[in-house]
């Protein structure tokens, strides 16, 4: 009898916990997770709750399984198709193992949409990317010609020769290398996002280049590594660096000095947008189709392309006014 | 109580089902029935979408593949044995499926891989541990990284994806109304695996090896081929499994299934399956399996974050290991 108690009293605990968020609101809106208990995501959730209250009449159901499975975002999923949710904002732990699932959602008359990282087309409505190739490649040069007024020497350390992201990035910021004529580009290097290989090429390179006054590196493993082999060079101050890296991994060189700015995308912002696109498409004055453009509140509008994907913004950039507030978050 | 108390004396052969030890194993699945009709009762005062057939059937995902396999992990247990490779085994059938299906074979065939796999896999882990007498847990920890390795080998970063319609069916077709292929399979393997263990001397001869190994082999009974078979029954049902969770998932990826073996022994332990072997029901297995569809399904629900719930799930289970031994003590005392 007392094991029956003690299984009832879990239970009716459990329903206990969580019967104030069971009553329902004008539009209930599901931001799924690859994993809960991750910052970046913790801070999408903020973005989200800052978009509802925004909005109003929204309740967010911020939820995902406890590690980043595929199988425990469907059975997520699954509750929430359970719950007649009205929109499912999903960052999926893979491209295609969702579809079934999230077909089956749209079938049953809810708004599916794609943030972060993506399902399959067939499987949403649209996607949200946090930026484009273009704007990364722009943002990374621009980064490094703010703290350049006289212009100079920069280079790039990337990660692999293969890396397709990175290599997307370079080819873009060379088309707009023009507009900034002062910045010269006088080589790459790779690190194959390796601590210590990137960390040798980034000493390379400023032996190499004796008047180099920053390197690039958009890939977070070699920006920390970069800022460290100028700092062990005693170059802060003569080599900037800059390029693409989490706030956490780089606080104390911004604070040191070694890198002025980076950039990465802010997950407060594409919590918000996501929620806010999922608004739209669910209340109807919006539609997911090519060409398409949808408000994003405060972040302004995006346009979707031919796969019904969408880039939010420029990333966003990192300096010593913000480090501290997002090296906690992610 | 007429002999000495149980907990000092070690575990004994039950040898008439009129005993204490078969009572109390009796009165372990009226209580998982009992708290499996609570939890029921609650889900549906606590959530209004909870009673609802489509809900409930898509709720039997949840637990479906993880019991097919624990209904044979939970002979293997009672045996004195276990299998931490069932997740990688579904991961290598499914990334096999996924390389005939390229090569563009059709439905049959790629059931016929999937059960091939599973048995193939099965025996090599059934040869290492009765042929070579090597420790089953050590076993399977090797073979859970070597076929999940093997995966990751053939597909990398990559995933198989465009399984043909037809295949569909078994994760996602529907036998009638909402009764689920999944769910069918589910309760016909129930059935097989209770008749096999509780209705024939096979089954008998398990109950003989996981209680005392050694007198089982003066018996007479061939315990390493009865060892042998029940890998490869395991792996034949990771295999089943494989063919559905890749036909529900229309996809696959080496980290298919990643975590499986653990949630597979806690169904098999929540049913009162002795870790140590030599007890156990496949009845229980079953009711456990209903416990752990309607306690995650129903937290699900409410929202309650995953975290919350696997503590609910690791409670639960600790209390199960705990409470029996607790309960024999309060009992001898």
């Amino acid at each position: 009898m007392s094991i029956l108690r003690k299984a009832l009293t879990t239970a009716a605990m459990a329903t206990a916990l969580v019967a104030g968020s069971a009553q329902a609101e004008d539009m209930r809106i599901a931001l799924v997770v690859k994993a809960l208990g991750i910052g970046f995501f913790e801070a999408a959730n903020k973005g989200a709750q800052e978009a509802a209250a925004e909005l109003g009449g929204v309740e967010i159901i911020y939820t995902g399984p406890t590690d980043t499975t595929a199988e425990g975002q469907i059975e997520v999923i699954n509750s929430l198709i359970a719950q007649r949710v009205d929109a499912i904002a999903v960052s999926a732990n893979d491209t295609d193992a969702l579809v079934p699932t999230l077909k089956k959602a749209m079938d049953r008359g809810i708004t599916v949409i794609s943030w972060d990282s993506g399902v399959a087309a067939e499987g949403r409505q649209m996607h949200l990317n946090p930026s484009s190739s273009a704007l990364i490649g722009n943002t990374i040069i621009k980064l490094a010609a703010d703290h350049l007024p006289e212009g100079g020497e920069v280079a790039v350390l990337s990660a692999t020769t293969t890396s397709t992201n990175q290599n997307t990035w370079i080819e873009e910021m060379n088309k707009v290398a023009g507009n900034y004529p002062d910045v010269k580009v006088v080589g790459t290097v790779y690190g194959d996002d390796l601590a210590d290989k990137s960390y040798r090429e980034a000493q390379g390179l400023m032996q190499t280049y004796p008047d180099l006054k920053a390197i690039i590196a958009p890939t977070s493993v070699g920006i920390v590594a970069a800022a460290q082999a100028v700092t062990d060079a005693g170059k802060i101050g003569q080599v900037n660096v800059t390029g693409l890296g989490l706030p956490s991994e780089m606080a104390g060189h911004v604070k040191s000095g070694a890198s002025k700015s980076f950039a990465i995308w802010n997950p407060i912002d594409l919590g918000y947008s996501a929620t806010m696109i999922a608004y739209h498409l669910a209340k109807g004055d919006a539609k997911a189709e090519p060409g398409a453009t949808i408000p994003i509140g405060r972040m302004g509008e995006v346009t979707l392309d031919d796969n019904t994907e969408a880039a939010m913004a420029d990333p966003f950039t990192y300096d010593a006014s913000n480090i501290d507030e997002f090296s906690s978050i992610f | 109580m007429t002999t000495a108390n149980p907990a000092t004396t070690g575990r004994q052969i039950p040898d008439r089902l009129g005993s204490p030890a078969a009572r109390a194993l009796k009165s372990w699945e009226a209580l998982l029935l009992v708290t499996a009709i609570a939890i029921f009762i609650l889900n549906s005062l606590a959530s209004p979408y909870f009673l609802d057939p489509w809900n409930l059937s898509d709720a039997t995902f949840n637990f479906t593949e993880k019991a097919m396999i624990a209904f044979a992990m939970a002979m293997l247990i009672v045996a004195g044995e276990i299998d931490l490779s069932v997740g990688a085994i579904i991961a290598l059938a499914s990334t096999v499926m996924g390389v005939a299906m390229a090569a563009g074979a059709p439905t049959p065939v790629l059931v016929l891989l999937g059960l091939g796999t599973g048995l193939a896999c099965g025996a090599f882990n059934g040869l290492l541990v009765a042929r070579f007498g090597l420790p089953s847990i050590v076993v399977t920890i090797g073979t859970m990284s070597l076929f999940r390795g093997i995966s990751y080998i053939v597909l990398g970063d990559g995933a198989f994806t465009g399984y043909p319609p037809a295949f569909a069916w078994f994760g996602q077709g529907y036998v009638v109304w909402v009764i689920t292929v999944e769910l069918v399979i589910f309760a016909l393997a129930a059935l097989a695996f209770g008749i096999l263990l509780h209705r024939t001397n096979f089954g008998r001869m398990v109950y003989a090896i996981g209680n005392n190994a050694t007198a089982a082999r003066f018996s007479g009974i061939r315990v390493d081929r009865v060892r042998f078979i029940l890998f490869l029954l395991t792996g034949l049902m990771s295999g089943i499994a494989a063919i559905c969770l890749t036909s529900r998932l229309g996809s696959t990826r080496p980290s298919i299934a990643s975590g499986f073996e653990l949630e597979v022994v806690t169904i098999v332990v929540l049913g009162g399956v002795s870790i140590l072997g030599g007890s156990g029901t496949i009845p229980g297995v079953v009711l456990a399996a209903f416990v752990m569809g309607l306690v995650t399904f129903g937290l699900g629900l409410l929202n309650v974050p995953g975290i919350v719930m696997s503590i609910i799930v690791g409670a639960l289970l600790i209390a199960v290991i705990a409470l029996p031994r607790l309960w024999r003590m309060a009992r001898g005392a």
